[in-house]
């Protein structure tokens, strides 16, 4: 027997079921009067820094129905590319943008929404600019486990031409899968980003 | 406390595929394309921290947090533990989010559909945020079992569904915690999800007579384990190990 590395396992994950939203956001399905608000609506105020976007999108299964169970998270940095975590260690966040947010898929349309702001550029690992990006993480019934992508931005060609992670996508026709495009809603920046489980236009999901 | 490497790359062979026929819904809502392994930028080192300030003193008492005209129907249960990181260190500040069906099996939900009643008492979600030994309590009642549509006999075993955050996105994770003697955990197409046996056991909360409230509430413990960080050898200091 050689030594043992003495590493715990990672709790398994479970599907996040058909009511997720009991628990992250309960107002959201009618259980009120247990706390006030539920987390990760608001990301935004007043002073926060930087360009008003609004985010929108639909998760598509297999057969291309929206999904309407889903549960979608999204974490990204501030105006300058910081992330508003004790994890960041480049500087200081804007104290006014939370960074994370989190929204279900509408119950009829099955369209989720964030008002947010158009993130910074954050440096890989190896010093290089990736491209502006939100991060994505999304639940649902029959998901067995959260699924990370990524959402970049259409209007940020040049960047995204040098992103060093949108450059490690082997099949190049697979990168418009996380490309939002940006056209105007009522004078507001708005752009559009679907996400597809399966099928022709499946999204490139990381293992991060 | 080491808390700057990137984190060990997921096992995949510990968590569900995402394609298990079994489970029918997963049929349509598994990717078949490999994921893309990236490995850790600052976009997936960092993450969102909730304050204790945010959580309200009934946030983790299931029996008293959505309460009208008296207690939920059920067996009073305390569930207890804590949340590690792989290296075994604790992870203070986690924010955990429960939910779970009442003791008859139905959610409150307008799109459940079992006939089981629903509790006016009971609402079926709480919240809390680990201490800084990586710690939780709350105060619940023993969710039933439910049926559902699957195959035409299938039934979920008594379980409380978990949300955490650690101090990472690369860490979120949504899991569920089952009860200690259940034999339905093993007969639930969901559970059997996952490929190992050891993995399955790693979710089913132990009965725990020593934490107990006499006369009052039985306790059960249940650890959550989240991705460990690599110690950044040579560059820094190695520490932890
Ligand atoms: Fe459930």
């Amino acid at each position: 027997m050689v030594q043992s590395l003495r590493r715990l396992k990672e709790s398994p994950s479970q599907t996040a079921g058909p009511y997720v939203h009991i628990g992250a956001t309960p107002n959201w399905v009618e259980i009120t009067g247990v706390w006030k608000e539920d987390l990760g609506l608001v990301l935004v105020g007043p002073e926060t820094k930087g360009e008003r976007i609004i985010l929108k999108g639909r998760v598509f299964d297999g057969s291309g129905i929206p999904l309407k169970d889903a549960l979608v998270e999204i974490w990204q940095a501030d105006s300058d590319g910081l992330y508003n975590s004790p994890q960041e260690k480049r500087g200081k966040a804007d104290p006014h943008f939370t960074g994370w947010g989190r929204q279900p898929t509408d119950g009829t349309t099955g369209e989720y929404r964030f008002e947010t702001i158009k993130p910074g550029r954050v440096p890989y690992p190896d010093g290089r600019l990736m491209a502006p990006h939100i991060t994505f993480w999304i639940v649902a019934r029959g998901i067995n486990i959260g699924l990370h992508t990524r959402m970049y931005f259409g209007d940020e060609e040049a960047a995204n031409a040098e992103c060093p992670v949108l450059a490690r996508i082997e099949h190049k026709v697979r990168v418009p899968t996380l490309i939002a495009s940006r056209p105007e809603e009522n004078g507001m920046p708005t752009y559009t980003f679907d996400i597809h489980l399966q099928g022709e236009k499946e999204t490139v999901f990381f293992d991060i | 406390m080491s808390d700057e490497g990137s984190f060990y790359q997921r096992d995949r062979s510990w968590h569900p595929p995402a394609f298990t026929p079994q489970y029918k819904t997963s049929i349509l809502r598994s990717p078949q394309y490999p994921l893309l392994s990236l490995g850790n930028t600052a976009s997936e080192m960092t993450g969102p921290v909730f304050g204790h300030d945010e959580i309200g003193p009934l946030d983790n008492d299931l029996i008293r947090n959505f309460a009208k005209t008296g207690d939920p129907i059920g067996q009073r249960i305390i569930v207890y533990g804590r949340v590690l990181d792989e290296n075994a260190r604790p992870v203070p500040g986690a924010l955990l989010e429960f939910w779970q069906a009442n003791a008859g099996g139905r959610y409150r939900h307008k799109k459940e559909t079992y006939l089981a009643p629903i509790d006016p008492n009971f609402g079926g979600c709480g919240r809390t945020i680990t201490d800084g030994e990586g710690r939780y309590w709350f105060r619940t009642i023993k969710p039933g079992a439910y049926p559902w549509p699957n195959g035409v006999n299938d039934w979920r075993p008594a379980h409380i569904h978990f949300s955490v955050f650690g101090h990472a996105f690369a860490q979120r994770l949504i899991t569920q915690m089952y009860f200690d003697g259940d034999p339905m955990i093993w007969q639930c197409p969901i559970v059997q999800t996952i490929p190992d046996k050891a993995a399955i056991e790693q979710l089913v909360a132990a009965l725990d007579r020593s934490v107990t409230l006499p006369m009052d509430a039985l306790a059960h413990k249940f650890d959550i384990v989240l991705r460990g960080r690599r110690s950044t050898l040579f560059e820094n200091r190695m520490e932890g190990n």
